[in-house]
Formats: structure tokens, C-alpha cells, sequence
């Protein structure tokens, strides 16, 4: 597959190591981010577990997955997820959206959305391989984008400022990735998609944590991007391409429906 | 906390117990998980797989109330494998001292120790008295064989608690306890330390004391006492209970631990009598023996200059509890539902969710005239009388709510539970018309003032002869706010006089400890003849002549330990560490080499021009160590004849901690003893209040059930209740449960259910877990169940209090209420 020239200084390029071993679950995080970006508090309900929101929402950026499993040996697990946009350094999203400027990546390599160039198409929804973004009440695209009015100020994100345990660490991501690997952690992230802004630090398998164990961008996408857009530029078929990737990605349209807007119609 | 939380980075072992830090304390696991890069292991024991479990190495399910039972077995493990810390438990302990011949223990008495009378349900404590030799000095046994002594006794008392025994009472597994035993007992090497984390899972038990009694029993034989990394740890539920319980919020104990007198001490020689000990052995520090200046300096304090030496420095007018009377939480909610009480401040507390038995505490306050509530928003106690089973019409309370300051917008300082107290600035203003505390006890103070200049009353010198120098002061002698400075400046003291230093030689001019007006550089220089005043002798220091100790911001780390001497300020003196020369041999060497707290340095020259002095963190005391015959000091200054002890100091149940079941239990009998509950518990009789209503062994509640906090809410849920993003993590009242009972029940994680006792029930969403197991107990299943506390019925949806279950019932020695364990019957809703 073709690859996407790096568009950002790798050796700048700022993220996260999550260390799930040292996640306690107090979800600071996910509340610490509300507060900094000013997001109103979803309604939910206790269905049987510690873990609400249910999922990510327009007003949830990062979450906590709570995996309850036993052992082999009959003793018990409770592992902690942080879950959000991994800011992939070849990122689905963008590499879909149609509307310049509504996705965007900063010098750091943080993948950030700007609302009001968004049209709403949700093409990044289908494209992105981790299920991250969320379409707010004006239909707009949200997702973690790092606190990037904090980063630019020369702040830690609000997340990773709130965590107690360093769980949670921003900072430059070969830094990270070193100071991971001198403890002997096995890294998620490191080289998948060019990278994610994201590396994990896991104590099982991905798919344990509901990670896609190789993560890729979906195939349609590669389609659009290096197929069919390209021919897109001689103008007519840029539409019957759009078309078509609308079905190939978003498919027949009740599925916007099918996007919850509160964690009220999941179930696990 | 006897160490504090930066030091659990030290430790080797850190047994989680009676606790819950991962998700009641979380900034703990910053140390923890530090401890843990360093090569510690974590070891929790919680009926429940915890967050705090899920990052332990080591986890282990003990039912609700069985921990004296599951750490009995430790000591018991301790001894028989030796791995306690011999020359610590022989030179730092009372495991050498012999008690009387006629003394007999559990074993012996069916679950009783010798002095016991059924009638009074008390102990005479005289029944446990040490063998006394010509010199009135306690007999001894340095090589602890003699069969009397200590050491053997203990031995002999936890050679009951067999690990198969153990196991049948906790429901732990044999092959787990042996294995948590094996780990925990390896900090007996003298370079090896082991901490205890607890906090209310220990706490609130009708043998709460002892629970930590026992913890602190196995600190001592580890050597664990005194060491980096080492410690009996509460975790203290509120940011500033420490601080609090340190400025006298409990009824027995004023200010600094100086206890509240009873009317029986007519006079403060008569309170000092009986509160001084007195020692005669010359290595014993005995630093109680200068209680009589901190009383006195108090007194100063709080009286000023109305407090003359002639008046007894005002001691007449301090309140005197009546002999044996106890007005402890739970007494007072038993007498105001018995009409004796007229008015109630509920300031900064929610008792109608946070009182044990609730129904009994909602009931009781529809019996005042009056209640003032003080809060930062409208509660369950604010509203009480249109809550649940009331008629508004019925209640004749009249209800004041105040709006209080939050924390962020007030000045002043915090007691962490390392008691490190820390000066906080005001980030923002008051909202509307809140106020901060200090206003709101100011005004009440200036309206009583004057009621009692125009109108008079009863007593009316004990409010009219208070110092209250706390701020500008308008024309007409009226403060204009209080200024918190002035307030810490009053705790720490001041010179009242040029107080000259005896000791010093003659000189001219004389040298002084202090002069006329300044404030008191330590407890060390308070005096008893009224020369100095001071709020709270363990808070002297913390705001002296170089200012503001509490608000210092400094980084210097000298041991590396995490010891931060000048960041902020703890008590006492400064302290990180307290009975830190336990650290050392009796040459003052450190035991751990790497992690020395302090050690002594002969070659050291003090300011006196003396020779030889402690390195480190500020010593218990200057004294050279205790291989010097002439001035040596053992460690434990805050014990008569200087050594900790192994058998007890002055508890309700005996000298040794034994396991009593819960009040509520499912068992019939108690597998240890004939004994099944504590036998010093004082029990509310159903006959004397409808509330009063207890269930053991009862079919209709079949499950063992506990109630605690989470993350996301804090205590009765006031505040975080509030806070919609909390609300969204944690969004109503739910009952943890085991897929065996579930599936018994017909249950579904998500169901509704309710739960109840025979005192109440709760609407609660099932949340069916393997992370509660079934408990395998003698020979029988016993489910458990657990619940958070922090609802109440005046958020809508979020279900009420499950302090509705818990009984009327505490510990002998504090009351605190047994809310960690106690009998429930759950079914599904429709």
C-alpha cells in the first residue's frame, strides 16, 4: 500500500503513553477533560457496571473501559482503558474528509477538527479503525484533540495534568516510547498506521481491551484516497466518487441512526 | 498516619486492609505504584475485588468483620516461623514484661480475659496489671520465656488461630493466608519494611480499635514502626479530618489530644493528676509528663487574660463532661430521639445519609425545636422534614440553612493525614451571601456576646471571658472579618511574658526563651505558670517568628526519602516520621543502612557545644540513644516507661485484640469462643427506641452486607451529587453482588432490587459481579453484598442512603457505628 509522506516533524511529534498497569480507574481523566473543554455531562443510567458513559459521546473525549475477566489460575482481573482518538500519524480521518480544513494536523502531530469547516459528511466515522468520532447535536465532528489550546501554550492536557499515577503521560513521543521500553513494557501503537499519537503500554492482548490487534485503515478508504480520488480531480467523477464512497464507507443512509447520541441506547 | 503518603514509596510490602486507596484515596497510588517500580509488592485484603485489588499482587476475600481473625493468624504465623524482629521487639516493646500470675486469656475464660462483670458489660482493667518488682519498677524477662511475660502470653493467646481455623472463620483460603502471611512477614528483616493502609474498612467494626490494635501488635514485631516505609497509615476520609480531629472536633479531647475534663476534677491540680504520668525510669522520656503546660498555655489561649493563676487559669469555666459520659455520635442522636435535645447544628455534615441507621437520626431531629444547618448546598438533613415517611405538617423543627464558603474560596490551612498542614489561599470569592465558617462562627459569637451582656444567663463567663483577637477591629470593638493569620497564629502561641531560660548559665542580661509578645518557637518552651499561651501545643511551631511554617513551598529532599523538611509543616515539630529513633539500633545506627530516617552522629557538635547528635528527619527528642546509660531515651515518648505496647494500652476489650463477630452476623456461634459478639459493646435496646431494631442470624437477612465510597462521589454525595460530570460516572445508588447469589435470586446485572434490613430498605440497579465471591464459612455459603453511601433522596433518581440498612451499634472504645458489616435480604423489584 501506498504510504502518506509524513507531514509533520517526527522527532517533534507529542503524545501519549497510557501504562494500563498503572491505571487505577479513578477516571480523572475523563472528568478533567470536561472541565477543561467546557463539555455539559451526558445523562446515564447504572446498567450493572462501574463504567458510564457507555461509550464515547460528543461531550466524552476519553473514557475509561473497565474489562472485568478471571484468570486462568481462578483469580480476577479488572483492567482500566483509557480509550480516545489515537491520532495516528496516518490518520483515516483525514485522509477521508473531503472538506479542507476541518481536519487538520499540527506540527506535533496531533490530529485536530475545526467545527465550523465540517460538512457533516461523517466519511472520518467509517474511515477511522478505532471508532472515535462523534457527531455533536449540530452534527458537527468531536474528538479528543489533545488540548490543543493547552499544548500550544505549553501545557500537559487536561487528562494527563489530572492523572495521579503517570498512568497517563504527555510528552515527545520518541521520549515516551524510550523511557516505555527500558521497562521491558510491550508497546501497542508503536509502528501501526505511522505510528499512533497513542501508545499503549498493555498488560494483555489488544482485542482484551478491544483494540484491533492490527489496526488499519478500512480498505474502502485506501480506494478513495488512492483510487478513486485521484480520478476525482478530473472533476465529474469526483462526485460519482463521493457517491460511491458514501456507500462503500457510510452505506445505504439509515445508519446515521444508528449513531447513538447517548449512551442510552447501548447495551452491552 | 504515623509516617505519610510521599513515604509509602519506601516500603517493601504494603498490606492494603480495612482500605481502599485506589479509589478513596488516589493520589496514594502515585507512592504506590513508585514503591512498586522499586520492586514493593502490594497486598490487598477486601471482601470485594477493589481497584485498589486490581493492582495489588497479592489479593485475598475476607468476609466483613473477620480482620482480627485474619491478622490473629499472622502473629500467630509470625511467631511459629520466627520471623519477627527479635532486638526490636526486646528493647522497643513491653514484650518483656511479666504479668501477674492470675491473669487468664480467652482461651482459658470461654472468650473472656480475666475482670470481666457481665453486669456493667466492663473490664477491670487492674486484672491485667504488670508483676511489680521492690522498686515499684515492672518486672522483666529480656530472655521472653518466662511464661508470664508478654511475649509468651502473645504467643500462647494467637496459638488459637490456626490457619485452619482462620480459614473457616474468614472464608479466606488456607493456601491464600499462608501465602499473605509468608510476604507480609519477610519486613520482619531488620532492613525490610512493611506498611498498613486502613482507613474505615477497619474503623467501623464494634471492634474497630482493636482491628488496628492488632495491625499495630504485627508493625511491632516486623520492626515496622518508626522506618521509611513502615507504619500503622489511616487514611483519612476528608482532606482535613486529621486537621479536625487534631483541633479537638471529638467530644472527649480538646484541642492537641489533651483530654476533656469531667466534672468529678474539680480543679486543674486534681485534672493534672490524673492526666500527668509519671515515670521513674531515667531512660523514659515520659512526654506526657508536660501536660500541664499545654493545659495551661490553652487555658491562656482561649481565656487570656481573664485566666489568672489565682482563677486557675479559667480551668472552672472549660466544659466538664459528667464521669463515664460519653457524647459520642451515636449518643447523640439516641438522646435527641429521646426529646433531649432543644437544637442541633448540623454544620458541614449530612447526618440524615451519613448516620448510621437513618431512619433513627431522620426521626430525631423532627424532635427539636431548632436546627441550624451550615452547608455548601440543600441536603437530605436540610430538608428532612419533606423527605421520605415525613408529613411537613407534623414536623415543628424550625430549619435555618447557611450558605457556606467552598474551600477554594477561604483561607487557611489543611492537616492532611501525614499531618502535614498546608496554608491555602482563597482562589475565588465567595458566592452570594456564603461565607466562610470562621465568619459565620464570628457573627454567632458577636450576637451571643451581646445577648449575654444585655440579657445575662447562665454561665455566661465561659463566652463572655474568650479571647477573640482574630481581626481589624471597628470603633465600637467589633471585628471586622477574621483574619484566618491571626487564628494560626493563636494555635501556635505566644510568649504572654519575657520568659527567661532557666537553664542557660547566669548571664546579663539573662537569656530568654522568648520574649513579651512573640510568638512561641515550639512546645518545648510552653509553660505552666501562664507565661505562654498556645491553641494547640502539637501546632506550636507551625506559625512562629520566621512566619508562616505551613505556607512554605521548599523542595529540598537532603535523605531522599521523600521527606520534604521544607515543604509546608507537620506536627509535631516537624516530624515526617514520628518515633523515628526506632529506626535505629541502640547506638543509633539505622537497621536500613539505604533508607535511614536519622541516625546518630557522635561527632556531631549541637549548638550547646554538646557532642553527638541525631542526622536526618527531625528526631523524637535530642536525646543521645539508648546506649548511652546516662542520658539515653527510649524511643516511644509518648509511653510512661518509653517502649510501645505489645500488651494493651488501656482498650475496653482486654489486652490482647480477640475476634467478636459483627452485632449482626450470620453465624450462631462464634468459632474461637463462646463469646459471639464483643463483649463491651454497649447495646441500644429496641424496648427503649422502635429503631433500635437488630437482626443476627434472622432468615429474612440472610447476607452479609457492607457499605463504602467510590471514586467518583465523595462521602454522603452533598457535593459530588452537584457535580453533573460525577453524577454521569456514578449515577445512582447500586448493590454489588456475586453470579451465584444472582442467579439464586434471579437477578440480572441492571436489574432493580431492593435491598433492606430490618431497620429499613433501599431501592438499588444490581451490578452482578465476579468481584464479590461466595464465602465458604464453617461448613456453610455465606453471600456478601456491598453498597456505596453516597446517595440520598434529594437528588432525584439516584435512590437514598443505605445508611437506612446499618444499625445503631459501635465500637467500645471510640463508638464509631459498624456500617462495614451487617445482615441485608435482597430481591428483584417487580
Amino acid at each position: 500500500m501506498a504510504t502518506t509522506p509524513t507531514p509533520f516533524n517526527a522527532d517533534k511529534r507529542k503524545g501519549f503513553l497510557v501504562d494500563t498497569a498503572r491505571c487505577i480507574g479513578c477516571r480523572s481523566c475523563q472528568v478533567a477533560c470536561k472541565q477543561w473543554n467546557k463539555l455539559h455531562a451526558d445523562k446515564t443510567t447504572n446498567k450493572g457496571t462501574f463504567e458510564n458513559p457507555r461509550d464515547l459521546t460528543p461531550a466524552l473525549y476519553n473514557r475509561i473501559h473497565f474489562v472485568e475477566s478471571t484468570t486462568s489460575d481462578g483469580g480476577m482481573s479488572w483492567q482500566f482503558f483509557n480509550e480516545r482518538c489515537m491520532h495516528c500519524g496516518e490518520a483515516g480521518c483525514m485522509k477521508v474528509c473531503p472538506s479542507p480544513g476541518a481536519l487538520t494536523r499540527t506540527k506535533d502531530g496531533i490530529v485536530v477538527f475545526n467545527k465550523e469547516k465540517c460538512i457533516s459528511c461523517k466519511y472520518c466515522v467509517s474511515a477511522c479503525p478505532f471508532n472515535i468520532p462523534r457527531y455533536d447535536d449540530d452534527d458537527k465532528v468531536s474528538k479528543c484533540h489533545l488540548c490543543i489550546d493547552r499544548v500550544s501554550n505549553g501545557l500537559t492536557p487536561a487528562c494527563a495534568k489530572a492523572c495521579p499515577t503517570e498512568a497517563l503521560k504527555f510528552g515527545n513521543r520518541d521520549t515516551l516510547i524510550a523511557s516505555a521500553k527500558a521497562a521491558n513494557k510491550t508497546l501497542y501503537g508503536e509502528n501501526d498506521l505511522q505510528g499512533l499519537g497513542v501508545v499503549y503500554a498493555l498488560e494483555g492482548p489488544p482485542d482484551q481491551y478491544g483494540l484491533p490487534n492490527k489496526p488499519s485503515i478500512p480498505f474502502s478508504i485506501f480506494l478513495w484516497k488512492d483510487v478513486i480520488k485521484p480520478l476525482g480531480i478530473l472533476g465529474f467523477w469526483g462526485s460519482i466518487g463521493a457517491v460511491l464512497l458514501h456507500y462503500v464507507t457510510i452505506g445505504p443512509k439509515q445508519l446515521e441512526e444508528e449513531h447513538p447520541r447517548s449512551e442510552e441506547d447501548h447495551h452491552e | 498516619m504515623t509516617n505519610h503518603w510521599i513515604d509509602l514509596k519506601n516500603a517493601d510490602v504494603i498490606l492494603i486492609m480495612g482500605a481502599n486507596p485506589a479509589e478513596n484515596h488516589p493520589l496514594s497510588f502515585r507512592w504506590i505504584m513508585k514503591a512498586k517500580d522499586a520492586g514493593a509488592k502490594v497486598i490487598c485484603v477486601d471482601p470485594r475485588f477493589t481497584r485498589s485489588a486490581a493492582k495489588s499482587d497479592l489479593y485475598a476475600a475476607l468476609r466483613s468483620g473477620t480482620d482480627i481473625a485474619f491478622l490473629g493468624g499472622m502473629i500467630n504465623y509470625i511467631i511459629q516461623n520466627k520471623a519477627y524482629f527479635e532486638e526490636y521487639v526486646k528493647q522497643y516493646t513491653n514484650a518483656s514484661y511479666l504479668v501477674n500470675g492470675d491473669f487468664k486469656m480467652p482461651g482459658e475464660l470461654a472468650g473472656l480475659f480475666s475482670g470481666y462483670d457481665p453486669q456493667k458489660r466492663s473490664y477491670d482493667p487492674k486484672a491485667w496489671s504488670f508483676q511489680k518488682g521492690a522498686d515499684d519498677s515492672v518486672r522483666k524477662d529480656m530472655t521472653l520465656l518466662d511464661p508470664n511475660c508478654v511475649f509468651q502470653l502473645l504467643k500462647k493467646h494467637y496459638s488459637r488461630y490456626t490457619p485452619e481455623l482462620v480459614s473457616r472463620i474468614t472464608g479466606t483460603p488456607k493456601e491464600k493466608l499462608l501465602e499473605i502471611y509468608k510476604l507480609y512477614a519477610s519486613t520482619g528483616a531488620p532492613d525490610k519494611a512493611g506498611t498498613s493502609m486502613y482507613a474505615m474498612g477497619w474503623t467501623q467494626h464494634t471492634v474497630g480499635t482493636q482491628n488496628i490494635r492488632t495491625m499495630s501488635i504485627i508493625q511491632l514485631l516486623l520492626g515496622n514502626m518508626g522506618v521509611a516505609g513502615g507504619g500503622v497509615n489511616a487514611l483519612r476520609g476528608e482532606s482535613n479530618v486529621q486537621g479536625s480531629t487534631d483541633q479537638g472536633l471529638l467530644f472527649h479531647i480538646l484541642p492537641g489530644y489533651l483530654p476533656v475534663p469531667s466534672a468529678d476534677l474539680k480543679d486543674l491540680a486534681a485534672y493534672n493528676e490524673k492526666y500527668t504520668p509519671k515515670s521513674k525510669d531515667p531512660q523514659s522520656a515520659n512526654w506526657w509528663q508536660n501536660r500541664p503546660k499545654y493545659i495551661a498555655s490553652y487555658l491562656k489561649a482561649i481565656y487570656g487574660a481573664k485566666a489568672t493563676k489565682e482563677n486557675d487559669y479559667g480551668y472552672a469555666w472549660l466544659p466538664k463532661l459528667d464521669p463515664g459520659m460519653n457524647c459520642s455520635w451515636l449518643m447523640i442522636f439516641d438522646n435527641m430521639i429521646k426529646g433531649k435535645f432543644k437544637g442541633f447544628f448540623a454544620w458541614g455534615q449530612n447526618p440524615a445519609c451519613s448516620g448510621t441507621n437513618s431512619n433513627k437520626v431522620r426521626n430525631a431531629l423532627a424532635k427539636l425545636d431548632w436546627m441550624v444547618t451550615v452547608n455548601i448546598f440543600d441536603n437530605e438533613t436540610a430538608s428532612f422534614w419533606k423527605g421520605p415517611g415525613m408529613n411537613p405538617a407534623d414536623v415543628k423543627t424550625e430549619v435555618f440553612l447557611l450558605p457556606a464558603a467552598a474551600s477554594f474560596e477561604k483561607e487557611g490551612s489543611i492537616s492532611n493525614s501525614g499531618r502535614w498542614a498546608q496554608w491555602r489561599y482563597a482562589a475565588v470569592k465567595p458566592l452570594g451571601s456564603s461565607k466562610p465558617d470562621a465568619e459565620i462562627i464570628h457573627e454567632l459569637y458577636q450576637k451571643l456576646k451581646s445577648l449575654y451582656t444585655k440579657e445575662g444567663g447562665a454561665l455566661p463567663e465561659q463566652l463572655l471571658n474568650l479571647t477573640w483577637n482574630y481581626g481589624f477591629k471597628h470603633a465600637d470593638g467589633s471585628i471586622h472579618s477574621v483574619d484566618p493569620h491571626l487564628v494560626a497564629k493563636e494555635i501556635n502561641g505566644y510568649f504572654l511574658e519575657d520568659v527567661p531560660d532557666k537553664k542557660a548559665p547566669a548571664s546579663m542580661p539573662p537569656k530568654m526563651l522568648g520574649k513579651k509578645g512573640e510568638l512561641v518557637g515550639g512546645f518545648a518552651l510552653l509553660q505552666a505558670d501562664g507565661s505562654t499561651s498556645c491553641g494547640n501545643w502539637i501546632y506550636s511551631q507551625s506559625y512562629n517568628e520566621k512566619g508562616n511554617m505551613m505556607a512554605r513551598r521548599g523542595k529540598k529532599d537532603p535523605t531522599g526519602l521523600g521527606m520534604f523538611p521544607e515543604w509546608s509543616w507537620c506536627w509535631p515539630v516537624n516530624r515526617r516520621i514520628i518515633y523515628n529513633r526506632a529506626s535505629c539500633d541502640l547506638d543509633g545506627k539505622p537497621f536500613n543502612q539505604k533508607k535511614a530516617v536519622v541516625y546518630w552522629n557522635p561527632a556531631a557538635v549541637q549548638p550547646t557545644g554538646a557532642l553527638g547528635a541525631w542526622v536526618g528527619d527531625v528526631p523524637d527528642g535530642p536525646w543521645p540513644p539508648m546506649s548511652d546509660p546516662k542520658d539515653g531515651k527510649k524511643p516511644f515518648i509518648m509511653r510512661a516507661d518509653g517502649v510501645a505496647a505489645i500488651f494493651g494500652p488501656g482498650m475496653k476489650e482486654g489486652p490482647f485484640p480477640e475476634h467478636y463477630e459483627p452485632l449482626e452476623c450470620p453465624l450462631a456461634e462464634n468459632m474461637l469462643s463462646k463469646q459471639l459478639n464483643n463483649p463491651t459493646i454497649k447495646l441500644f435496646k429496641e424496648a427503649d427506641v422502635k429503631e433500635d431494631m437488630v437482626a443476627s442470624c434472622d432468615p429474612r437477612f440472610p447476607y452479609v452486607a457492607s457499605t463504602y465510597r467510590v471514586t467518583e462521589h465523595w462521602q454522603t454525595g452533598v457535593m459530588t451529587r452537584n457535580t453533573p460530570w460525577l453524577l454521569e460516572l456514578q449515577p445512582r445508588l447500586f448493590v454489588e453482588l456475586s453470579p451465584e447469589l444472582a442467579k439464586e435470586k434471579g437477578i440480572k446485572s441492571g436489574d432493580m432490587v431492593e435491598v433492606s434490613s430490618i431497620r429499613g430498605s433501599v431501592e438499588a440497579a444490581a451490578m452482578v459481579t465476579q468481584r464479590f465471591k461466595p464465602f465458604t464459612i464453617g461448613d456453610q455459603v455465606v453471600h456478601e453484598v456491598g453498597m456505596p453511601y453516597c446517595y440520598g433522596w434529594h437528588t432525584p433518581n439516584v435512590g437514598d442512603s443505605v445508611n437506612l440498612l446499618t444499625p445503631t451499634v459501635g465500637d467500645a472504645n471510640t463508638m464509631i457505628p459498624e456500617t462495614k458489616a451487617f445482615m441485608v435480604g435482597i430481591k428483584r423489584k417487580g
